[in-house]
C-alpha cells in the first residue's frame, strides 16, 4: 500500500533519487540545501555519496556518473550553482548519457545567503531543463521525472527548490512498496566527437543542443506538470513554484496555469491559456522570468505597481496586489511589530574558537577581509573585525587585491577551513606566485560549521562516517612554496597576538593555521566554568571585548558608568579566553 | 474545515523545532493537510527562532500571513512580543513563564524592556501563562521542557492526547520517550487543572 508522510522537500529529493534509482549523488553544503545530501547519506547502500570539496567539483563528480551511464544527482545553494557553471555549460552541448539531475535551492528574502539570485536565468542560460515543485510532494515527483527527461532529451535537468519548500514539511505519498530503483548503467560508449568539445565537435553540439531546447519546449506543452486550473477566467494567472500556493490563497477563484516544468516555456501552452482568459497575471518569486518571456511572446499582461520582484513572496503581498488590481480585498488588520525590543542577533557561541583570533586582530588594527562561514560574525560588535565579504574563498584575492592597489598596514584574509579546501588553496597560491604580503589565517575547527557540522577534508571522516585521510593545511601551504606556515592555538591569546602580529609585519607571504575545535561539534560546549571574583573584578571592561554570550554586565560602579562583569554558568563552557584578558586575575575555573 | 495557524517562537536551543514536528506529526496522524515551515541557518546561533505549523483538509501558503496566527505558541516572554504581528486579533497566546536576557541586553548595547509583565497583559490579556521549566525540573529532566509546553499546547488543539502521544513515539528516541511523555502530562495537567 502507498506510504504517506511528513518530508521537507530537501528530505523528498533524497527520497526520490533512491526511488529513480540514482546511484552516484555529490555535493556540498549550502543552506537551504544541505540536508538533501545529509538525506541521501540514509541511502548509501544504493546511491554512492559523498560530500565534495566544492560544487564545480561536485557537478564534476555528477558529470562523470552521468557519462559513465549511471543516474547522477548534485545539489546545492543558488550561489553554489555560481562555482559549478564551468562545467555545466559544456555538458550541455555535451548532453546527458545516465539521467542528470541537479538540485538548485534559491533563497529568496536572504534567509542565510548573501544574495538572492534567481537561478531560473542561469538555467535558461545554460540550456537545461526546469522543474520547479510547489511542496514536497512535487518535489518527490519532479526528481524522478528530472531523471527521465534528462535521459529521453538529454539534457541536465534542474529541480529548483527555495527556502520555503526546502525547509517545509508536508505530506507525501512516496508509492507503493518504496525502495531502490534498480535502473542499469546505460552504456559507455567512447565518442570523443561527443564527449572532447574542441571547436569542430562542439559546433554540431551547439545545433544539437538547440534542437533539444525546442523539443522540450514541445514537452512542456503536454506534461502534466504544467496545468490549467479552470476557475473563472476574468483573470487567469501564471505562476510556478511555491508562488502557486500562495496564489491558491489569495486568488482562489480565477483561473491558474501553473507550471511546474518552466524551461524552457511552453509558449504554445501560453498563448491557447491567455486566448482563454480576459487578463493575463504573472505571479513569480523574484526575476519576472516567466513574464518577460510571455511579454516577448506578443501576450499583453496586467500591470501593477505592486512591487514582487524583490525579497520572499508571501499571501500579504500577494493580497496587497489583489487589492490593487480588483479593489476587492483590504489587507488584514495587524499588530504592528515592536522596533523597541531588544534584538537576538546571531552571534559567536560562547567558547567558539574562531573569538580569539577576531579580538587578536582587532587589538592590531588589521584590516581583515573575511569569507563564508560562522565566522563573518566577526565583524559584528564588540569585535567589529572584518571588513568584506564577498563570496566562498574571496577573503585572500580580496586582501591581495588591496594590498596590489596600494593599501597600507596590516592586511590580512581569515578564512575557516571548510572553505580554504572549498576554494582558498587557490587564491594562497596566486598569492605565493604574484609576490603578495599578505597574511592568510585559517580558522581551523575541523568541521564545516555554519550549516550544521559537516565533514570536510580536514575533519578525517566522510558524508558517511567512514574513517579519510586528515588534509594539514599547513602541509598543504609548505607543500605550495610558503617559507612562513605558524601553526597557533586559537584558545591562546598571547601566541596569537605574538604570532600574528610578527607574521602580519614581516613583509613576506604569510599562512597562519589557529587551531581549536567547534565547541559543539567536538562537544565541548560544558566542558568546564568559570567566575568573576566580584571583589578583586575592577569594571575595566575587557573582558567584554570578546563578545562572549556567556559574559554579561554585572553591579555598576562609578556612578554606573562601568560595570563588574558577571558569568553565566549556564552558558560558560570553559574556554579560557576570558581569563586571559584579566589583568586583575579576577576571573577563575570553577569547574 | 478553515486552516488553523500556530507560530511556535522562542530563542535557539529552547526544543522549538521539535515541538513544532511532535504538532505536525500530529495532525498528519488526525488525517490532515499539514505544512510545517521552519527557518534554518544563521538564526541557530542564539537568535530567535520561529517555526509554523498549518493544517487543516487543504493547506496551501506554507507560511502563515500576518495577523492571522490562530495561536501564538512562545516559548519566552520577550519572544511572545516580538512576534505579536502574526497573532490574528481573536487569537490566543500560551506563553512560557520564562525570560533569556538577550545578549544585546547582557552586554549592555540595548536597554531591556522594564515593563515586560505589563506589556504583555495588555498585548494578550487572554494569554495563557505556564511555567514549564518549573514543571520540567519537577518531572526530573530540564531538557524535557519543550514537552511540558508541548502538553500545555495540546489543550489548545483539537487531536486527542493519544495521538498526540503516538507523534511523540514517531518522533521521539525510546530512550527518552518516558521522562518526555511524563513531561508532557505535567504540561497538559498543569493547564487543564
Amino acid at each position: 500500500m502507498s506510504q504517506k508522510i511528513l518530508l521537507s522537500a530537501n528530505e523528498a529529493v533524497a527520497w526520490a533519487a533512491c526511488k529513480a534509482g540514482c546511484a552516484v549523488a555529490s555535493a556540498y553544503p549550502g543552506t537551504p540545501s544541505t540536508e538533501i545530501m545529509e538525506n541521501v547519506a540514509k541511502f548509501k547502500d544504493s546511491i554512492n555519496c559523498e560530500w565534495a570539496v566544492n560544487e564545480k567539483v561536485a557537478m564534476e563528480v555528477a558529470i562523470g556518473a552521468s557519462i559513465a551511464g549511471a543516474r547522477a544527482l548534485t545539489a546545492m545553494k543558488h550561489v553554489g550553482l555560481n562555482v559549478a557553471m564551468d562545467p555545466l555549460m559544456t555538458y550541455t552541448y555535451v548532453g546527458a548519457n545516465g539521467g542528470f539531475v541537479v538540485v538548485t535551492a534559491d533563497d529568496p528574502g536572504m534567509h542565510s545567503s548573501q544574495n538572492e539570485q534567481d537561478n531560473r536565468t542561469l538555467v535558461k542560460f545554460a540550456r537545461a531543463a526546469l522543474f520547479e515543485p510547489s511542496d514536497s510532494q512535487e518535489a518527490f515527483d519532479m526528481v524522478i521525472a528530472a531523471f527521465e527527461v534528462s535521459e529521453t532529451y538529454q539534457v541536465p535537468a534542474f529541480v529548483r527548490l527555495t527556502t520555503r519548500t526546502s525547509h517545509t514539511s508536508t505530506v507525501v505519498d512516496v508509492g507503493d512498496g518504496f525502495g531502490p530503483g534498480k535502473v542499469d548503467r546505460k552504456p559507455y560508449v567512447k565518442d570523443i566527437k561527443r564527449y572532447i568539445p574542441v571547436p569542430m565537435f562542439a559546433r554540431p553540439q551547439r545545433l544539437k543542443a538547440q534542437e533539444r531546447t525546442e523539443a522540450l519546449r514541445a514537452f512542456a506543452c503536454g506534461t502534466p506538470f504544467n496545468r490549467v486550473e479552470a476557475g473563472d477566467k476574468r483573470l487567469g494567472i501564471i505562476t510556478s513554484g511555491v508562488t502557486y500556493q500562495y496564489v491558491k490563497e489569495v486568488f482562489p477563484e480565477f483561473s491558474v496555469l501553473k507550471l511546474g516544468f518552466s524551461n524552457p516555456l511552453p509558449f504554445e501552452l501560453i498563448k491557447t491559456f491567455a486566448a482563454s482568459v480576459d487578463r493575463v497575471l504573472v505571479i513569480e518569486e523574484l526575476d519576472p522570468f516567466i513574464e518577460d518571456q510571455v511579454r516577448a511572446l506578443g501576450v499583453p499582461v496586467v500591470a501593477h505597481t505592486t512591487e514582487l520582484n524583490m525579497l520572499e513572496m508571501n499571501a500579504v503581498r500577494l493580497t496587497a496586489l489583489r487589492k490593487e488590481i480588483l479593489g476587492d480585498v483590504e489587507l488584514p488588520a495587524v499588530r504592528r511589530t515592536d522596533e523597541g525590543l531588544p534584538t537576538r542577533p546571531p552571534v559567536l557561541c560562547a567558547g567558539c574558537s574562531h573569538r580569539g583570533v577576531f579580538y587578536t586582530l582587532a587589538k592590531l588594527g588589521a584590516t581583515v577581509t573575511g569569507d563564508i562561514g560562522c565566522y563573518t560574525l566577526g565583524a559584528f560588535p564588540p569585535l567589529n573585525a572584518m571588513d568584506t565579504t564577498i563570496c566562498m574563498g574571496a577573503s585572500i584575492g580580496n586582501v591581495f587585491g588591496m594590498e596590489k592597489a596600494g593599501m597600507k598596514g596590516r592586511l590580512c584574509a581569515v578564512l575557516g577551513d571548510s572553505t580554504f579546501f572549498h576554494s582558498g588553496m587557490t587564491g594562497i597560491l596566486n598569492v605565493l606566485y604574484n609576490g603578495g604580503t599578505i597574511t592568510t589565517v585559517v580558522l581551523d575547527n575541523r568541521i564545516t560549521g555554519m550549516t550544521g557540522h559537516q565533514d570536510n577534508p580536514g575533519s578525517g571522516k566522510t558524508l558517511c562516517g567512514e574513517p579519510a585521510p586528515v588534509t594539514d593545511i599547513g602541509e598543504v601551504a609548505k607543500a605550495m612554496g610558503f617559507k612562513r606556515v605558524v601553526k597557533v592555538d586559537a584558545y591562546d591569546l598571547a601566541a596569537l597576538e605574538r604570532v600574528l602580529k610578527e607574521e602580519l609585519d614581516s613583509g613576506e607571504p604569510s599562512v597562519v593555521i589557529a587551531g581549536g575545535p567547534c565547541r559543539i561539534a567536538a562537544k565541548l560546549t560544558n566542558a568546564g566554568t568559570y567566575e568573576v571574583d566580584a571583589a578583586a573584578c575592577k569594571a575595566c571592561g575587557a573582558c567584554f571585548k570578546l563578545g562572549c554570550p556567556a559574559i554579561e554586565r554585572g553591579e555598576a560602579v562609578a556612578d554606573g558608568k562601568r560595570f563588574k562583569s558577571h558569568i553565566d554558568p549556564v552558558q560558560c563552557s570553559g574556554c579560557d579566553l576570558c581569563r586571559q584578558t584579566c589583568k586583575f586575575n579576577a576571573i577563575k575555573k570553577i569547574r | 474545515m478553515k486552516t488553523t495557524n500556530v507560530s511556535l517562537v522562542g530563542v535557539g536551543g529552547q526544543g522549538i523545532l521539535l515541538t513544532s514536528d511532535i504538532l505536525a506529526k500530529t495532525a498528519a496522524l488526525a488525517g490532515l493537510d499539514v505544512k510545517k515551515s521552519e527557518i534554518h541557518g544563521m538564526a541557530q546561533r542564539g537568535g530567535s527562532v520561529i517555526s509554523q505549523v498549518r493544517f487543516g483538509e487543504k493547506v496551501y501558503s506554507p507560511i502563515i500571513p500576518e495577523g492571522t496566527s490562530d495561536l501564538l505558541v512562545s516559548f519566552d516572554r520577550l519572544e511572545a512580543l516580538r512576534w505579536r504581528h502574526l497573532l490574528a486579533p481573536e487569537g490566543r497566546a500560551l506563553i512560557n513563564n520564562m525570560y533569556l536576557t538577550p545578549i544585546t541586553v547582557s552586554s549592555g548595547q540595548q536597554p531591556a524592556v522594564p515593563d515586560l509583565a505589563a506589556r504583555l497583559e495588555a498585548e494578550y490579556p487572554q494569554a495563557l501563562y505556564i511555567d514549564a521549566m518549573t514543571l520540567a525540573k519537577a518531572v526530573g529532566n530540564t531538557r524535557a521542557m519543550n514537552m511540558v509546553f508541548a502538553g500545555a499546547l495540546s489543550t489548545l488543539t483539537p487531536f486527542g492526547v493519544e495521538v498526540w502521544k503516538q507523534a511523540m513515539r514517531e518522533r521521539i528516541s525510546a530512550k527518552l520517550i518516558d521522562i518526555n511523555i511524563k513531561a508532557f502530562d505535567a504540561g497538559r495537567n498543569a493547564v487543564k487543572g
